[in-house]
């Protein structure tokens, strides 16, 4: 129950925020702070949720097989790979390294 | 301008909003394996696109709640909202394209994200503004829940997230979402902080704070720099949910 709780709360949030938009008058916001900072907080996130789900183990940080997964799926988006793909390779080696007792 | 001289601009816009909204929705048969594969239902997993529908936001809750267990829910509601804040910013890019009405206006808003904000004002003229909208709008919620249903039934299949490296997918899932923003060097910066802040913290403090902190580095940053260069070009729109 306290997870359905908690995507009901997360998801009517998000979708309070799309509203909010349509709401508020455009003059009562500063346009260029507050997409500056809109656009940093995501980068921000994101890459800290990268950092999490690639080293985090509990509560200590590891490297496993995921590190040279993630790596794999770097190289591929700087050769502009589709988004699936990327997945897809990263799942891949991860799995691969692990079938094979290379790495946990 | 009549219709007839308007046609082709608007065809091309739903086509425009069609493309987008294919390519991206594939990415929903990873969000639906991985959510089922970290311990979601079919029905939870189907709620967050259906009522969140948004990308970013459905993967960090995910994230956050499959690093941090039940503990983290209150951080992972945060992190989804803070990510979800950017289409609020898209909707006040939208409000005056979208028009009247207030049962128009509410369904706009639940499609107010990445792409349909992408498409639509990157046609010429309202009316091909609003055609790339609500074509996006509608293949788009149509595409990326089906994609959902499908892979959440497969990631059942899967079973155990470590076997086929599904941790590695998720992290490697924002970095996808992540690598077409770093347009410049401010959102690199960015990035490496927030990174560094994160591996600092996960030993220090309880999971889903970190991500936090490192939401105060963007949120700062976006000040200071606002304060000393107002006018450096923003980090890029998207291209992946």
């Amino acid at each position: 129950m306290t997870v359905w709780l908690g995507i009901i709360a997360a998801s009517l949030l998000v979708w309070a925020l799309k509203n909010s938009g349509y709401v508020i008058p455009q003059r009562l916001v500063e346009g260029a702070l507050i997409s500056r900072i809109a656009g940093l907080t995501t980068v921000a996130l994101l890459a800290s949720l990268v950092v999490a789900q690639a080293l985090q183990e509990n509560a200590s940080l590891v490297l496993d097989a995921r590190v040279p997964a993630v790596g794999v799926a770097a190289a591929l988006l700087y050769f502009k790979a589709p988004f699936l793909l990327v997945l897809l390779a990263a799942g891949l080696v991860a799995g691969g390294l692990r079938f094979f007792g290379l790495m946990v | 301008m009549t219709e007839g001289f308007a046609a082709p601009r608007l065809r091309k816009a739903r086509a425009q909003g069609f493309q987008v909204a294919f390519a991206v929705s594939l990415s929903g048969v990873s969000f639906g394996a991985l959510s089922v594969a970290l311990g979601f239902t079919l029905w939870q997993t189907m709620v967050l696109s259906l009522v969140m529908f948004s990308g970013a936001s459905q993967f960090a809750f995910i994230g956050v709640v499959a690093t941090g267990g039940l503990a983290a829910i209150p951080a992972a509601i945060a992190t989804s909202g803070l990510l979800g804040a950017r289409n609020s910013l898209y909707a006040l890019t939208m409000s005056p394209i979208i028009g009247r009405g207030f049962f128009r206006r509410a369904l706009a808003a639940h499609f107010t994200v990445d792409e349909t904000t992408a498409v639509s004002t990157a046609q010429e003229g309202r009316l091909a503004s609003q055609h790339g909208f609500w074509a996006t709008a509608f293949w788009l919620y149509l595409g990326w829940n089906l994609s959902t249903l499908v892979g959440a039934l497969a990631g059942d299949a899967l079973g155990d997230v470590q076997t086929w490296g599904l941790d590695a997918v998720a992290a490697a899932a924002f970095l996808a979402l992540l690598w077409p923003r770093l347009t410049s060097l401010e959102p690199v910066v960015v990035a490496v902080a927030a990174a560094a802040v994160t591996a600092v913290l996960i030993p220090a403090v309880p999971a889903g704070i970190p991500v936090l902190c490192a939401a105060a580095v963007g949120i700062a940053t976006g000040f200071y720099r606002h304060n000393v260069a107002p006018h450096a070009p923003e980090p890029g729109e998207a291209g992946v949910r």
